[in-house]
C-alpha cells in the first residue's frame, strides 16, 4: 500500500509535532515539579544563612559562594585560553596536522565523563600539586572539563563570520589583528557568549569533578585555597544520604533559577554590546 | 598615452601563478590617473584576480605567485619592504555584494581612519561627513547615523561602502563589479558618482556590463583566456576605440556577442 502524499505529509507533521509535544510536556513537568517542590523552601533565611547540622538546617549560603568562586575561576581561565584557541584554529593557520591534533582533542575531551577530569584534578591539582581540596583545585579541573565547549563553540562562531567582513578590512588597510578584534570578534560576539553561557551551567550543575576537587565542606570559603561545597554537590549529598529532602528541593530550585538568570544576564549584556553598533 | 593624462599604475609583463595554474600572463599597461579604466572580458578570465593585484588582495589566497613590474605612483607595489597597509590606504576596494559590517552607519565609516590611528571625535565625524556627502547619502543618513548601516537598502549600502572606502582617503579606487547585485536605478547613482569621483581618483572597475563599460569608462581592458586557459590582455585602449574600432577580432566577438 502506498500512501499518498498528501496523508504522508499529515503523519509526518503529526509525528514532529508530538516530538516537540512530548519535549516539551517533559522539561515543563521536571521543571515544574522540582519548582512546586523547592520554591516555598526558598526565603531569605535559607539564602543567607549557612548550613547546619549536615544541611539538615540552616542555609546554603556558603554552597552559593563556594559554587560562584568556582565557576568564576573555571570561567576566568578556560573562556580566554578557549577564545584565543579557537583564533588560532579559525584565522591564525592552515589547516594540517596541528589543527586536526588540536580539534580531535578537542573533540575527544568533550566526550570523557566529568568524573575522570575530577579522578584527573584530584591526582594532579589537589594531590601533586598540594593544592589540596579547593576553590582552586576545583574551578581549574572545571576550567579543563569545560575547554572543549569554548574552543569548539566559538570556533563554530568565529568560522560562520562572512569571508567579505575581512575582505572589507583588510582592503581598508586593516592589519590582522586589527580585522579579528574590530570585525571578526564582534560579529562572532553572539556564538562565543552562547558557548560562555553553556560553560557557566556545566559548571554550576557539575557534581563529580568537584566533588573530587573541591571538596564538601560546608564553611564559608574565604580564599581560593578553602575547600568548599558547591550547590549541585549539596543537592547531591541531601538527596542520596537522605539528609533533607525539602533542602535538596530548595537547592535544586535555587539552581534552575540561576541557570536561568544567567542565561537572561548573558544575553541581554550581548544584545546591549551589539545595540551599539545595530 | 592616449588619454594624455600621466599615468598612475604601470604594471609591466606581469604574472600570477595560482600555484601551479598560470592565471594571467604578461599583463602590461598604463593606468591613467583621474580616469574610469574599465576591465571586461568573459566569466573566469581573471579580471578580478587582476583587479585585485593593485592592492595586494591576492596575498589572502594561499598559493598566489605574482612576478613582473607594478608600479604605484611610480612606487612598486610588490616590493619586499612595501607596506601593504598603507598600499591599502592608497587602493581603497568596493566588493561586489555590498559588505556593510554589522555596525552602526557611522563605525562603518570611521572604522578605516580608525584602523589607521585617528581617535579624536571632531576628526572622525568630520571624516563620516565628508565621506558621506561625497556619495551624496549625508543629507538622507545624517539623522540617522547611529542605525545600523545593514538596514540601508542594497544601493545605499553598496554608496556606503564606497565612502568607507573613501573615509582612508585613497587616490585609487577599484570597483569589482559593484553594480552586479544592484537594481538599475541604483547603478545608475553609483555610475554619476563615479564621473564625480575621477575628478579626484583613480577608478579601475571590473564589469560584466558592456553598456557601463561604455558608459563610464575612458579607457577599456579586455581579457581573454588563451588556448591555454592563460588570462592575457588582448586590447588596452581608449574605451570609444575598443567599442567602435576594436583592433582584435576576439574583442570585436566579445562585444558584439555581448551585444547582439
Amino acid at each position: 500500500m502506498k500512501l499518498s502524499p498528501k496523508t504522508a505529509q499529515k503523519i509526518a507533521k503529526t509525528l514532529i509535532w508530538s516530538a516537540a509535544l512530548f519535549v516539551l510536556v517533559v522539561l515543563v513537568a521536571i521543571i515544574l515539579y522540582i519548582l512546586i517542590k523547592g520554591l516555598p523552601m526558598i526565603n531569605w533565611g535559607f539564602l543567607t544563612a549557612i548550613p547546619r547540622d549536615m544541611g539538615r538546617s540552616g542555609g546554603i549560603s556558603s554552597t552559593i559562594v563556594g559554587t560562584a568562586m568556582v565557576t568564576a575561576v573555571a570561567i576566568v581561565i578556560a573562556v580566554p585560553l578557549g577564545i584565543g584557541t579557537a583564533f588560532y584554529l579559525a584565522e591564525y593557520t592552515k589547516e594540517g596536522m596541528i589543527t586536526r591534533i588540536i580539534r580531535f582533542s578537542a573533540d575527544s575531551l568533550a566526550g570523557i565523563p566529568s568524573i575522570v577530569y575530577g579522578l584527573f584534578g584530584y591526582i594532579f591539582f589537589v594531590i601533586y600539586l598540594k593544592m589540596g581540596w579547593s576553590v582552586l583545585s576545583g574551578g581549574l579541573t572545571l576550567s579543563f572539563m569545560i575547554l572543549p565547549t569554548m574552543i569548539r563553540t566559538s570556533e563554530e562562531a568565529i568560522i560562520t563570520v562572512p569571508n567579505a567582513y575581512r575582505e572589507a578590512s583588510f582592503s581598508l588597510g586593516g592589519t590582522k589583528w586589527q580585522t579579528i578584534i574590530k570585525t571578526v570578534f564582534p560579529s562572532a560576539l553572539r556564538g562565543i557568549a552562547n558557548g560562555i553561557i553553556l560553560s557557566i551551567g556545566r559548571c554550576i550543575a557539575e557534581t563529580a569533578a568537584v566533588a573530587l576537587t573541591a571538596g564538601a565542606v560546608l564553611r564559608m570559603p574565604t580564599s581560593l585555597l578553602s575547600p568548599t561545597r558547591t550547590m549541585a554537590y549539596h543537592f547531591y549529598l541531601l538527596a542520596t544520604e537522605g539528609i533533607s529532602m525539602e533542602n535538596a528541593y530548595g537547592t535544586a530550585a535555587l539552581l534552575i533559577i540561576l541557570i536561568f538568570f544567567i542565561n537572561v544576564v548573558v544575553n541581554a549584556g550581548v544584545n546591549k554590546f551589539m545595540s551599539k553598533g545595530k | 598615452m592616449e588619454t594624455g593624462r600621466k599615468a598612475k599604475i604601470i604594471t609591466k609583463a606581469v604574472n600570477l601563478y595560482y600555484g601551479e595554474r598560470h592565471a594571467l600572463k604578461d599583463i602590461t599597461m598604463d593606468i591613467p590617473e583621474r580616469a574610469v579604466t574599465a576591465i571586461i572580458g568573459p566569466s573566469g578570465c581573471g579580471k578580478s584576480t587582476l583587479l585585485r593585484i593593485f592592492n595586494r588582495m591576492n596575498d589572502l589566497i594561499p598559493g598566489v605567485k605574482i612576478n613582473g613590474e607594478i608600479l604605484l605612483d611610480n612606487i612598486p607595489v610588490y616590493d619586499k619592504n612595501a607596506d601593504v597597509v598603507s598600499l591599502r590606504k592608497k587602493v581603497g576596494m568596493v566588493f561586489q555584494k555590498p559588505n556593510v559590517f554589522p555596525m552602526s552607519i557611522y563605525d562603518n565609516i570611521v572604522i578605516g581612519p580608525r584602523h589607521h590611528g585617528i581617535k579624536n571625535k571632531g576628526e572622525l565625524d568630520k571624516i563620516a561627513e565628508r565621506s558621506l556627502t561625497q556619495v551624496a547619502l549625508w543629507d538622507e543618513l545624517k539623522d540617522n547615523l547611529k542605525n545600523p548601516g545593514q538596514a540601508l537598502s542594497p544601493g545605499q549600502q553598496q554608496r556606503l561602502c564606497i565612502a568607507r572606502a573613501l573615509a582612508v582617503e585613497p587616490d585609487v579606487i577599484l570597483m569589482d563589479e559593484s553594480c552586479s547585485a544592484l537594481d538599475p536605478e541604483s547603478t545608475m547613482k553609483i555610475e554619476e558618482l563615479m564621473l564625480e569621483l575621477i575628478k579626484e581618483y583613480t577608478i579601475l572597475i571590473v564589469t560584466h556590463n558592456m553598456e557601463q563599460a561604455l558608459r563610464v569608462s575612458d579607457m577599456a581592458a579586455f581579457i581573454m583566456i588563451d588556448d591555454e586557459k592563460v588570462g592575457r590582455l588582448v586590447e588596452f585602449a581608449p574605451t570609444a576605440e575598443v567599442f567602435s574600432s576594436p583592433k582584435d577580432p576576439r574583442t570585436e566577438d566579445y562585444i558584439t556577442g555581448r551585444f547582439g
